[in-house]
C-alpha cells in the first residue's frame, strides 16, 4: 500500500509547488494554459523524422522550471515514471522502418531509430510542459481558467469536486487496504471476492458521504453551482508572456536553428 | 489505454478534442437540465471513488498478474450516461495533469476512447436492454449485461486507439499488427472488468437496491434521444477520417522517402501518386497545419539525408551539422536555464 500513500504525497507535492511565489506563479492561469497548449501543438506538429529542430523547444520547460523555482530532478523522475508507454509503442519503429536515413561514417542509422528518438523527445517535451503547468499553477486555478475560457460549468464544478474528495477517498481506500493486509498472512495479493466486497463497501461509504455533503451544502445555500469569486486579471504581463513565447515557438517551428548553427560550425572547421 | 501526446498528430488530436468538447458541452447541458443538484456532489465523490478504487489491486485468478477497476460502466450504471461521461472525463483530466498519464493534446482521444463508448454506446444499447428486459432483473442478467458491455466497450476503445494512432502516422506499427496486439489484450481486460463491475454493482444492489434499479427515471438516455448525438458524431468521424487520410497518405513512408532524397521536389518524384498532387490544393485549404506533411516530412529530413561519405570529410555533411547544432542547442538551453535560475536566486 506504499503505492497509494506515495501517489497521495505526489499530488500534495505538486500543489505545494504551485503555492510558490515567483512572477510565473502570479501570472494569470489562462496565459499559462494557452501557452502550454500552443507549445504542445507546435512540438507534435513536427514530422516524424524531425529531431534536431525539436531540441531548442526544451528551452520552454527549462526556463519555466528555472524561473518558477521548481525541483528539476523531481519533475524528471515523474517523466520517467510514465516513460514506459512511449518506450514500448515507439520501439516498433526501428523494427519496422529499416530504411537507412543517414550515415555517420560507417554507421548506418535507419529512419526507424530517428523516428523513435523523435517520439521520445516529443514525449519528454510534452509531459514536462504539462507537469510544469500544474506545478506553477495548481489544479484549482487551472479549473478557474478553464471556466473563464468557456468550459461548461458542470464540468468545471465536477473537476473541483473530484479534486477535493480525491484525498479523502484515497485515504479511505488506503485505510481499508492497510487494515486487510495487516490481517492476512500471505502477502501475494488479494482474491477477487474480498476485492469486490471491499470496493463495494468503499462505494457505499462514498455514496453516504455524497449525501452528507449534499445536505451540508444545501444548508449553506447551494444552488447547483459553485460561485467562484477570485478575480483574474489579464494584464500587460500576461500579454507580454504569451507574445514572447508565441514568437519563440513560431521561430523555432519554422527555422531549424540547430541545423543552421551546426552548418556554421562545421564550415568553420573545413 | 492512455495515449500520449508523443504519438499523435495535431490534426488527430485536434479533431478528437473537438468531438470530446462537443460531448462535454452536450452532457453538461443534459446534467444541468436534470436540475438534480444532489447529483453534483455525487458525481464529484464518485469520480474520487474511481480514483481510490483504482489504487486497490486484486489478483486475477489463474494468471498471477494483478488488475484494477476501470470503472466506466459502474459510473454509467449509477449515474446515467451524461453524468457518468462528465465524471470519467474529469478523472482522465486529473490523471493527465498530475500523473502525466496521457497527454494534454491526447486528452480528447483518451476521454473519447474511455468515456464515449461505455457511456453512450454499450450502456444504453447493451447493458440496459439486457438488464431491464421484459423479465425480472436478476444477478445473472446483470452479470451478462455488465460482461458484454465491458468487453464490447473496451474493444471499441482499443480499436479507437489503433485508428487514432494510425491516422497520426507517428508510430510505424502497421494496422494489422497493432490490432492483433491491442484487441486480445483488451478482451482479457474487458472480461476482468466485466466481472469486477458485476461484483461491485451486485454488492451495491444487495445493500441499496434503489441505486441500481432506477430505470423508471426518464432522464437516462433512451436510444431515442441519443440519435442526434450519434448522427452528429458519425458525420464528424467521416469528415475527420477523410481529412486525416489525406494526411496519412501524404506523409512519405521510409521507402518513398528514401527515393526522394536525391530529387528536389516530392511531388515531381512521385508521378504514380498523381491524385495526391491534385488533392494538395484541397489539403492546403483544409489542413490544420498546412505545412505539416510537406516541409517537415519532405524538405528537412531530405537535408539531413545527404549523408557524408565518411567521418572526416564533413564538408557537405549536413547530418553531422544537425548533430553538432543539436548538441550545441541543448547545451545552450541548459546554460540559459541555469542562468535564469541563478538570477532568480540573486534577486531573492
Amino acid at each position: 500500500m506504499l503505492n497509494i500513500d506515495r501517489n497521495l504525497f505526489d499530488i500534495g507535492r505538486m500543489d505545494t509547488l504551485a503555492m510558490g511565489d515567483t512572477p510565473l506563479h502570479h501570472l494569470d492561469p489562462r496565459a499559462k494554459l494557452m501557452t502550454t497548449l500552443a507549445f504542445i501543438v507546435a512540438v507534435v506538429s513536427f514530422g516524424k523524422y524531425e529531431l534536431s529542430a525539436m531540441i531548442p523547444f526544451f528551452i520552454f520547460p527549462l526556463a519555466q522550471i528555472a524561473k518558477g523555482d521548481l525541483p528539476f530532478m523531481y519533475l524528471l523522475r515523474k517523466v520517467m515514471i510514465v516513460a514506459p508507454f512511449a518506450l514500448f509503442i515507439g520501439i516498433f519503429n526501428p523494427l519496422i522502418d529499416r530504411e537507412t536515413l543517414f550515415r555517420l561514417g560507417s554507421i548506418h542509422i535507419s529512419g526507424g531509430w530517428i523516428s523513435y528518438l523523435s517520439i521520445l523527445m516529443r514525449f519528454a517535451l510534452t509531459v514536462m510542459a504539462a507537469l510544469t503547468l500544474i506545478a506553477l499553477t495548481g489544479f484549482n486555478t487551472v479549473c478557474l481558467a478553464l471556466e473563464k475560457l468557456g468550459v461548461p460549468r458542470p464540468f468545471v464544478v465536477q473537476l473541483l469536486f473530484l479534486y477535493r474528495y480525491l484525498f479523502v477517498l484515497t485515504d479511505e481506500a488506503a485505510r481499508l487496504a492497510r487494515a486487510r493486509s495487516l490481517r492476512v498472512f500471505e502477502s501475494n495479493g488479494m482474491g477477487f471476492k474480498p476485492f469486490a466486497s471491499m470496493v463495494g463497501h468503499l462505494l457505499l461509504r462514498t455514496l453516504d458521504r455524497a449525501q452528507r455533503i449534499h445536505i451540508a451544502m444545501c444548508c449553506r445555500g447551494f444552488e447547483g453551482h459553485i460561485p467562484i469569486l477570485r478575480p483574474m486579471r489579464f494584464g500587460i504581463r500576461e500579454i507580454r508572456y504569451m507574445t514572447f513565447w508565441a514568437m519563440v515557438f513560431a521561430l523555432l517551428r519554422f527555422y531549424n536553428l540547430p541545423m543552421q548553427m551546426g552548418l556554421l560550425i562545421t564550415r568553420l572547421f573545413t | 489505454m492512455h495515449m500520449a501526446d508523443a504519438l499523435i498528430s495535431p490534426a488527430a488530436g485536434g479533431a478528437m478534442w473537438a468531438a470530446t468538447a462537443g460531448l462535454i458541452a452536450y452532457s453538461s447541458k443534459k446534467v444541468r437540465e436534470e436540475m438534480d443538484d444532489g447529483k453534483v456532489p455525487l458525481m464529484g465523490v464518485l469520480g474520487a471513488f474511481i480514483f481510490a478504487a483504482q489504487m486497490i489491486n486484486f489478483t486475477i485468478p489463474a494468471t498471477g498478474s494483478s488488475g484494477h477497476l476501470g470503472g466506466g460502466m459502474i459510473l454509467a450504471v449509477l449515474l446515467g450516461p451524461y453524468a457518468a461521461f462528465l465524471t470519467i472525463a474529469s478523472v482522465i483530466t486529473v490523471q493527465a495533469l498530475f500523473f502525466a498519464d496521457g497527454g494534454l493534446l491526447a486528452l480528447g482521444c483518451n476521454i473519447f476512447n474511455m468515456g464515449f463508448w461505455p457511456c453512450f454506446v454499450t450502456y444504453p444499447f447493451i447493458f440496459r436492454p439486457i438488464f431491464n428486459g421484459p423479465a425480472t432483473q436478476t444477478q445473472g442478467r446483470m452479470l451478462t449485461g455488465a460482461m458484454l458491455a465491458c468487453v464490447v466497450g473496451l474493444q471499441l476503445g482499443a480499436f479507437s486507439v489503433v485508428l487514432e494512432t494510425l491516422f497520426s502516422g507517428i508510430s510505424e506499427l502497421p494496422f494489422g499488427t497493432f490490432v492483433l496486439m491491442m484487441q486480445p489484450i483488451h478482451l482479457a481486460i474487458g472480461i476482468v472488468e466485466g466481472f469486477v463491475t458485476a461484483a461491485v454493482v451486485g454488492f451495491v444492489w444487495k445493500a441499496r437496491p434503489e441505486l441500481v434499479t432506477h430505470d423508471s427515471n426518464p432522464t437516462y438516455a433512451s436510444p431515442n434521444n441519443m440519435r442526434p448525438v450519434l448522427i452528429g458524431l458519425l458525420i464528424c468521424a467521416v469528415i475527420t477520417g477523410a481529412a486525416l487520410s489525406w494526411f496519412a497518405s501524404a506523409n512519405p513512408d521510409g521507402l518513398e522517402w528514401a527515393m526522394f532524397k536525391t530529387s528536389s521536389h516530392e511531388e515531381l518524384a512521385n508521378p504514380e501518386k498523381g491524385i495526391h498532387a491534385s488533392l494538395l490544393h484541397l489539403q492546403k485549404k483544409t489542413a490544420f497545419l498546412p505545412d505539416y506533411g510537406f516541409k517537415a516530412d519532405g524538405a528537412e529530413p531530405k537535408a539531413e539525408a545527404e549523408s557524408t561519405p565518411s567521418w572526416p570529410a564533413v564538408s557537405a555533411g549536413t547530418s553531422v551539422a544537425g548533430l553538432v547544432g543539436g548538441a550545441l542547442t541543448l547545451f545552450l538551453a541548459v546554460i540559459i536555464g541555469l542562468g535564469l535560475k541563478r538570477r532568480g536566486n540573486h534577486s531573492k
